[in-house]
């Protein structure tokens, strides 16, 4: 009975969504108040519906009732307790009510904190977002019911991918969901605007803030998803340039390029027409990546079940969506008054030129990523395009940006002198420098890529602190009066700093775990010992264990430097009983920054065993430069120029104004 | 500057970034893919040895061959024709005996295919779309397509 009312649930909300489509907009076109009033509780209402159902399949799995077509078919009742909630978006199903629950979500908020939007632009944007939501809510009550009853239920359920039942499952999907949707919010508000012919300065406050939080969640929904599949696959990668990883990383440089184009709109009124079609964009790219993921097209492991009826449905939405924001920015966007004249050497023109570099390596990705698809479709020819692809057009369009990166922020507005810029960023210049040669010394002639590539991860790390010091004109002042103008630095100038330091870090991770990673794969006996990077790892033996759902062959390792004890791993292979399906347990230890990382193959039946042992040095600083890059977000949104909340009423701003500068 | 020459520098410096990623994903596309073959194709084509292929097909029953130093060999069939694959690491866990498998290398010289990847499976009833549509070409598939569940 329950689970009836979750179906009922959501087709209320979808009832709601085209009630929330249609009266809010044309009280918008026509200037009637009482129809635009309805959005912001329609939007409150579908939530709160969507929430129900979602709750409702929740409570399925937790019971395990597997008269649920989804639940038999992707849970299990010896399942812990964890997975059956995880378990919820396991699935093709679940994950799209998910997907569903936070873009409503988004619509919530907007309805709930928008009172100071004026109020049709509020209605407009709540508009457009319930399209977004009634096409997919259609979607899942066509193609994709979760609520669907089996008449003669079974009493044991298929079980859940054991790949996925990992506390991965917990923390990936959601932070990446809340990215990927997140950016609807900027794309319904770009739609809004041009209905509306007009970006007016709450316009531009208001995309940043939602911007810099959907591209904060999904930095680390990104992170998580590239660490997951490191721990858990067992080959020790941590980026594939999968098809279904470009899908989310597209949007996320679309998002990236967005975020700086949004400062240039906010501070000078400049490129609103650029940034308008920047956020159509970069939702059109998480569209993209819905399908791509969705629609089984591809074949991954985020590909539930294929379905041609999915694919083509949600190949309906993205022509609709994309195909119509784009002929109404043909039609529209040049009714955008545009502003703000700057000279090419500018902090707008560094802007401009990140954006650019930005596109192109967005455009490089999604190439690679079509391109495969799109020759299958025509010629029928089957090709993969892999990573030597991707790193030789992403890697060379990342140089010059990454170059670029330390005198964005120190040029000034308007007209820039890029020699004074210079001047200041010698020591960050020295020190790339050094940490060069020092390299380069250490591996000599070995590797010539490598010590540049760390140079120019501390060249990126170095100019961010480079930043604050000029800043706070730390050498000009004295250090007291630079503390207290370090204290009353505002947040949007720490979150750049933090968020490009962060991506120096990532860089470094990066070049140094591919560069100077040390492997081993051998066929390893009890009492075996094999030598990597000045760590003796010594087989002793395996032996069977059991787990709740699974049984599995665990291998003792121990690991010792210098005859010293340094730790001992338990690597695993896992045979999950109701699938009967093996998975690979990394054993990982972390030195420093660094991993040691083992995963085991088959046994081979006399006790010998094959083997992968890696040495990755500081490689976890590619996940930790993320995290850093999340914080910049959140110090930017912390701004107090950027408070949710748009333009404060002229007599406070006059007040604020003559108050003494902070 | 005048507002003109400004506009030209920004859209001359445009154009130059986009012809920049253009000319790199035109290079980049004529040198860099993986074409994929099944076994017959590689018995009828005459494929250059040295070049990077991706074969698929359905590892031979009976065929693997485990050597020391983690060395592996088994044989790739598509039903009519056969392949030979050496490889040297860790198989995939659901690599098995007449499950399809999707392997990446080059052909040797002495006719051996020589691979450097093996692709993982993520899921035990999933078939490799290239495979099944090989097999299919070979008349030797009948079941649902990628049917997960």
């Amino acid at each position: 009975m329950i689970v009836e009312l979750g179906h009922y649930a959501l087709v209320l909300a979808f009832a709601l969504t085209l009630v929330q489509c249609v009266l809010p907009l044309w009280g918008a076109l026509s200037g009637d108040e009482r129809l635009m009033a309805i959005a912001p509780p329609a939007s409150v209402t579908t939530f709160v519906l969507v929430l129900i159902s979602f709750v409702v399949l929740t409570i399925a799995y937790l019971n395990s009732d597997f008269s649920v077509l989804n639940v038999l078919q992707n849970s299990h009742s010896a399942k812990p307790l964890l997975y059956k909630f995880t378990g919820v978006w396991g699935n093709h199903e679940g994950s799209m009510l998910l997907w569903i629950l936070i873009l409503v979500f988004f619509g919530a908020l907007v309805g709930l904190f928008g009172g100071n939007l004026p109020k049709d632009l509020k209605a407009a944007t709540l508009a457009v977002q319930a399209w977004v939501s009634a096409g997919f809510i259609l979607f899942l009550l066509a193609t994709s019911n979760p609520f669907t009853r089996v008449v003669n239920p079974p009493l044991e359920g298929a079980d859940l991918n054991p790949i996925l039942q990992d506390i991965g499952l917990a923390i990936h999907p959601p932070l990446l969901y809340v990215g990927y949707v997140g950016f609807s919010i900027t794309f319904s508000f770009a739609v809004a605007a041009l209905i509306l012919g007009r970006t007016d300065a709450a316009w531009a406050r208001w995309v940043r803030p939602w911007t810099l939080l959907a591209w904060c969640f999904l930095t680390l929904g990104i992170a998580m998803g590239s660490y997951w599949a490191y721990y858990e696959l067992g080959w020790g990668g941590w980026w594939f340039w999968d098809p279904v990883e470009n899908a989310s990383f597209m949007p996320w440089l679309a998002g990236t390029a967005l975020l700086h184009s949004a400062i240039v709109m906010e501070k000078r009124e400049a490129l609103k027409v650029w940034t308008v079609l920047l956020a159509i964009f970069t939702f059109s790219l998480s569209l993209l990546g819905t399908f791509l993921v969705r629609s089984g097209v591809l074949t991954s492991v985020h590909a539930f079940a294929t379905d041609p009826a999915r694919g083509v449905f949600i190949l309906g939405l993205l022509c609709f969506f994309i195909g119509g924001s784009l002929a109404l920015y043909a039609w529209r966007a040049p009714m955008l008054k545009q502003g703000g004249l700057f000279a090419p050497i500018s902090r707008e023109g560094g802007l401009v030129l990140n954006n650019l570099f930005l596109t192109a390596a967005c455009a490089a990705v999604l190439v690679g990523t079509l391109y495969p698809l799109a020759l299958d479709a025509v010629t029928g020819e089957k090709i993969s395009v892999g990573a030597p692809f991707f790193n030789l057009t992403f890697g060379p369009l990342m140089i010059p940006l990454l170059l670029a990166v330390p005198f964005g922020p120190i040029l000034s507005w308007k007209r820039g002198d890029l020699l004074a810029a210079s001047q200041r960023l010698y020591a960050a210049f020295g020190l790339a420098l050094l940490f060069t040669l020092v390299t380069f010394w250490a591996w000599g002639m070995e590797k010539v890529l490598a010590p540049l590539g760390v140079g120019l991860a501390v060249w990126v790390m170095a100019g961010a602190v480079s930043e604050i010091v000029t800043r706070v004109k730390a050498f000009e002042i004295g250090p007291k009066r630079a503390f207290s103008r370090l204290v009353g630095l505002p947040g949007s100038a720490w979150g750049t700093a933090t968020a490009h330091f962060g991506v120096g870090v990532t860089v470094l991770g990066i070049v140094t775990a591919s560069a100077f990673q040390e492997e081993h794969i051998v066929t390893m006996r009890p009492g075996d010992t094999v030598q990597l990077a000045g760590y003796e790892v010594t087989f002793d033996g395996a032996a069977p264990r059991r787990g709740p759902n699974y049984t599995e062959e665990v291998g003792h390792f121990t690991i010792r430097q210098a005859g010293a004890l340094v730790t001992e791993l338990d690597p695993s292979k896992r045979i999950y009983t109701a699938r009967q399906m093996p998975t690979t347990e990394a054993g990982i230890h972390t030195i420093g920054f660094s991993q040691l990382y083992l995963s085991m193959g088959e046994s081979r039946g006399d006790g010998a065993i094959d083997v992968r042992v890696y040495f990755k040095p500081l490689i976890t600083l590619i996940w930790i430069g993320c995290v850093i890059m999340s914080f910049g977000a959140v110090f930017s949104m912390a701004d107090r120029r950027l408070r949710i909340g748009a333009p404060k009423p002229a007599a406070r701003r006059k007040t604020a104004q003559a108050a003494p500068a902070e | 500057m005048t507002r003109k020459q400004r506009r030209l520098t920004l859209i001359g410096s445009a154009g130059a970034v986009l012809a920049v990623a253009l000319a790199l994903i035109l290079f980049a596309l004529n040198d860099q893919i993986v074409f994929f073959q099944s076994p017959t194709d590689i018995t009828e084509k005459s494929i250059p040895a040295g070049q990077r292929i991706r074969l698929g097909g359905l590892v031979e029953e009976g065929s693997v061959v485990r050597a020391d130093n983690a060395e592996v060999s088994f044989r790739v069939t598509d039903m009519a024709n056969v392949v030979a694959v050496t490889y040297k690491g860790i198989l995939p866990d659901l690599f098995r005996e007449g499950q399809g498998v999707v392997t990446e290398g080059i052909i040797g010289p002495d006719g051996t295919f020589v691979a450097d990847s093996v692709l993982a499976k993520h899921d035990e009833n999933y078939m490799p779309k290239e495979v099944a549509e090989a097999l299919k070409d070979q008349g030797h598939w009948q079941g649902g397509e990628g049917e997960t569940n």
